[in-house]
């Protein structure tokens, strides 16, 4: 028995008692089955054990006090109608824009926060961290930290611009079904089942190998692969403003199918668009990332994640953490945008729990 | 009516609040109510009055995002505000029932009648199932649903709308509850139905000298149906007596304006002499949905300036007729004609002018205004689409028509509509037909989701514009009193065909068609014993079959 030990006891002890004196229940059971959980892992694992679940509390604790701030922040900045909104988010919601912002700035920033270009050959390929390489080299000796800046721009710009195009043509496409219905609404939906019906992968390898691979077209790919997605969910969502009775009386007055659209259908199918946008843009991103560690997505030198996972993936086999941090970037990433767009569908659709 | 007077319901000081803008605010201020064993208590107001908050108070229940912040509740002995939910919860089930506004909506459409009838009084164990279903045959019989004994095998879709609210309060009876608490249970129905149905409940309602708490806004049904009325406004109680008494002479001012509202009537304009050309003429049209003939020779004109008023119950095609009149439905047959000239039959087909020239008005005035427009946009875009304003003289056209509705124009020039309050929103429809400075507009229902003085501003608002305009109006409404304030002419359809029709004076003076009779019979009046005096006359045991024939 240490002090560490000792302390950590009784903090979660004196922790469990307070709430019990407060009346907060569910906190009372977290910290009283965790004090019951750390006997046991104190036994088995040692102090190590313990170790490793007080930095845990404390990053989560940390992650915890950002997003608090962080919604804080905006709230002060922010008008007050989106004061108002920001207000109901939930932590998680917030930690998700905290880091979607950081990913922002790295993205915008990458020449002035990355130390050295994206593919300047500065050191012996695998290199481990120093002062000057934060997370080492790769395998042909390039800053990791500094391809990591690189890549957030070109892998989540080019997931922004793929999932972009895939909305423009699912909107515009859903919505004019929707308007005009009949043989037109028909046939659309009959192409997009037919386009739906091949998993998306592999069609996406398959039009890659026949077109080539270039920026250009993989975002072209890319955009009419998940186009469909989005005309289902504009096409219903539209269908049901359709109906109303001012999409009638702008009928009535003669007002054009773009008219329409734009000013009558389209300010009220914001709210599950923009949702919709954030559940795309992750799946989008993931089959970058996926097709760049197939090779067949950005091509070298660029730095990107997918592919920096599968240049590094020999290291795994020496117990290197190395190709799992952009692995990781591109977890956090989704786990975030996921988070914020719970909040969001939540909040448009008003489901309770 | 009220045998034993024991008090079964006491309610004391009953404070009810609600979320909003994150914060509590209270929508009901310390109402009292005392309700004895068979008694029906009448509660009036207009929406937003705290009438069916007060009804579910009455069984210790309040919505989501409301809470009863103060006062007792006191049913037969128990206090339920502080009862566990459990209890409370038995005591729902069993001793208080519930009949809902939508009958449609508050039926599982997936289960049969009898099945869904049976369910509490199985579950509270109060009877057998089998012995349940004979019951609820034995009630359905009382209260004159067609085969009682068959009727209960079928889903909520395949019985009428007057057929359901009777079978919700067959279920309501299930357990033999002390107490039931109606929620407008005739709102949404025809006044020939309503009529079935007002007199089933009463009924029932006396055989097992049930209380019950009649909740409404419709003074002259609560006036068949109890014995005591409450009138409430914005959550306080305004007056308490009982029938008679309140009818003959009300106290308070609030109560005598919603005595008056019905007498406003604007003098009958009549057609101008000689051969002048009707604004629209419906030339023997015929239409049909699909398969389904909805219109058959459905003839009729409005002249410049006046109002003609088309009656009917729902499905008599009286709307099917204006969305022939619109193009949005082109006739199969017949010929609309608009100041002698022949329209085409689809809106695609008219000329700008064509459509600008007829405006419609819509009975939803929520669905009718894009929630996320702005109110200049709303009403400017008509006026900018046929008129071309832009700019300064766009902006002047839309406070000149905000002007002209009675609104305000520097505190609704920029607001959306889900700001604004029934009344408001349909100002707001009539200014967007009016932008279009039309000579014909149809108004479908516009006022039948309001409130009563609501509604009659509106119908004054509609007759000013109409003289300093010389608007044409097509009123569809089924709704006789309004009929009666505003129509110059008045056509009565019924299952697709014109019935009868003429002038004001002549259609309400005998003798008329059988069913402009029972149309006209049907309207409630203020007097307590009109529902007695009709049942009679028409001969009690029939009254299905009258309101079919």
């Amino acid at each position: 028995m240490n002090y560490f030990v000792i302390g950590y006891y009784a903090l979660l002890i004196g922790g469990s008692c307070l709430a019990a004196y407060f009346k907060k229940r569910e906190i009372f059971l977290v910290l009283f089955s965790l004090t019951l959980a750390s006997f046991v892992m104190g036994i088995v694992g040692g102090q190590d054990a313990l170790w490793a679940v007080t930095i845990a509390a404390g990053l989560l604790a940390l992650a915890g006090g950002t997003a608090y701030a962080f919604r804080e922040f905006l709230v002060i900045v922010s008008g007050a109608q989106t004061a108002k909104v920001l207000r109901t988010a939930p932590l998680t919601a917030s930690f998700g824009m905290f880091v979607i912002f950081t990913y922002a700035v790295l993205g915008i920033f990458a020449p002035a926060i990355a130390p050295f270009g994206e593919s300047d050959v500065i050191s012996q390929a695998f290199a481990p961290p120093d002062e000057v390489m934060l997370l080492g080299a790769d395998q042909l000796g390039r800053d990791m930290f500094s391809r990591l800046v690189y890549g957030a721009r070109n892998t989540v710009g080019l997931a922004l611009v793929a999932t972009a195009l895939a909305f423009v043509i699912g909107v515009l496409l859903g919505m004019v079904a929707a308007v005009k219905g009949g043989w037109f609404d028909q046939f659309m939906g009959r192409v997009i089942d037919v386009v739906m019906s091949i998993p998306g992968l592999i069609f996406a390898l398959l039009l890659l190998s026949i077109f080539g691979t270039n920026l250009v077209i993989l975002v072209i790919i890319i955009g009419l692969i998940y186009a469909p997605r989005v005309f289902r969910l504009t096409r219903a969502v539209a269908g049901n403003v359709v109906v109303m009775d001012y999409i009638e009386a702008a009928g009535l007055r003669g007002e054009g199918m773009w008219y329409l659209i734009r000013k009558e259908i389209l300010p009220n199918s914001t709210a599950p668009l923009i949702a919709e946008f954030g559940l795309e843009f992750c799946f989008v991103f993931l089959l970058v990332a996926g097709l760049s560690f197939l090779g067949l997505g950005v091509q070298p030198p660029t730095a990107d994640w997918g592919s920096m996972v599968r240049e590094n993936a020999t290291l795994i086999s020496f117990g290197e953490i190395t190709p799992l941090i952009p692995a990781a970037a591109i977890a956090l990433l989704t786990v975030s945008v996921n988070f914020v767009v719970d909040w969001m569908l939540f909040r448009s659709s008003g489901l309770k729990e | 009516m009220a045998n034993d007077r024991k008090v079964l319901l006491k309610i004391e000081g009953l404070r009810i609040e609600g979320y909003a803008d994150e914060k509590w605010v209270e929508i009901v201020h310390g109402v009292d109510l005392t309700l004895h064993r068979g008694e029906v208590l009448g509660l009036i107001g207009e929406s937003g009055a705290g009438k069916s908050t007060i009804g579910l108070a009455a069984m210790g229940f309040a919505r989501d995002g409301c809470r009863i912040s103060g006062g007792s509740v006191e049913f037969d002995g128990m206090e339920l505000t502080t009862t566990p939910e459990a209890d409370r919860r038995v005591l729902r089930g069993s001793r208080v029932a519930y009949v809902a506004q939508s009958a449609a909506a508050s039926f599982n459409p997936a289960h049969k009648l009898i099945d869904q009838h049976t369910e509490a009084p199985v579950h509270y164990r109060i009877r057998k199932r089998m012995e349940s279903q004979e019951d609820a045959m034995e009630l359905y019989e009382r209260l004159r649903l067609p085969n009682p004994r068959e009727i209960g095998f079928r889903y909520p879709h395949q019985v009428s709308g007057g057929q359901l609210q009777r079978a919700m309060t067959a279920m309501a009876m299930a357990c033999r509850p002390d107490l039931i608490i109606f929620d407008e249970p005739t709102t949404a129905l025809d006044v020939t139905t309503q009529i079935e149905v007002l007199a089933a409940i009463r009924d029932i309602v006396d055989q097992f000298n049930t209380a019950a708490i009649y909740i409404t806004h419709d003074l002259a049904v609560v006036a068949q149906m109890a014995d005591l009325i409450k009138v409430l406004l914005k959550g306080d109680e305004v007056e308490e007596a009982d029938t008679r008494t309140m009818l003959e002479s009300p106290r308070e001012d609030y109560t005598k304006t919603l005595w008056a509202v019905r007498s406003f009537q604007r003098p009958q304009k009549s057609r101008p002499d000689g051969d002048a050309i009707p604004i629209v003429s419906v030339d023997r049209i015929d239409a049909s949905y699909g398969a389904t003939r909805v219109l058959e020779d459905v003839s009729f004109d409005v002249h410049a300036g006046m109002t003609v008023a088309v009656v009917g119950e729902s499905g008599s095609g009286k709307s099917t007729a204006a969305r022939c009149i619109t193009g949005l439905l082109p006739p199969a047959k017949g010929r609309i004609l608009f100041a002698g000239e022949e329209l085409p039959a689809s809106f695609r087909a008219r000329s700008k002018d064509q459509l600008r020239q007829a405006q419609m008005i819509y009975q939803m005035a929520d669905t009718a205004l894009n929630p996320k427009v702005r109110i200049s946009d709303i009403i400017g875009r008509p006026a900018e689409f046929y008129g071309g304003l832009k700019g300064v003289a766009l902006k002047n056209r839309v406070d000149e028509l905000l002007d002209l509705i009675e609104l305000d124009p520097s505190k609704f020039y920029s607001r959306y509509p889900p700001e604004l309050s029934g009344g408001q929103k349909q100002r707001i429809g009539i200014a967007r037909a009016l932008a279009a400075e039309p000579s014909f507009i149809i108004c479908d229902e516009v006022t039948s989701a309001l409130d009563q003085l609501v509604a009659e501003g509106i119908l004054r608002l509609l007759d000013r514009l109409q003289n300093e305009l010389n608007l044409a109006y097509m009123f569809i409404t089924h709704d006789l009193a309004t009929v009666r304030s505003i129509a110059d002419e008045v056509v009565v359809m019924k299952q697709g065909r014109v019935v009868e029709q003429g002038p004001k004076d002549v259609m309400f003076t005998p003798p008329h068609h059988p069913y402009t009779d029972l149309l006209l019979s049907s309207v409630p009046e203020m007097d307590p014993n009109w529902l007695n005096t009709v049942l009679e006359e028409r001969g009690v045991d029939n009254i299905g079959e009258a309101a079919r024939t």
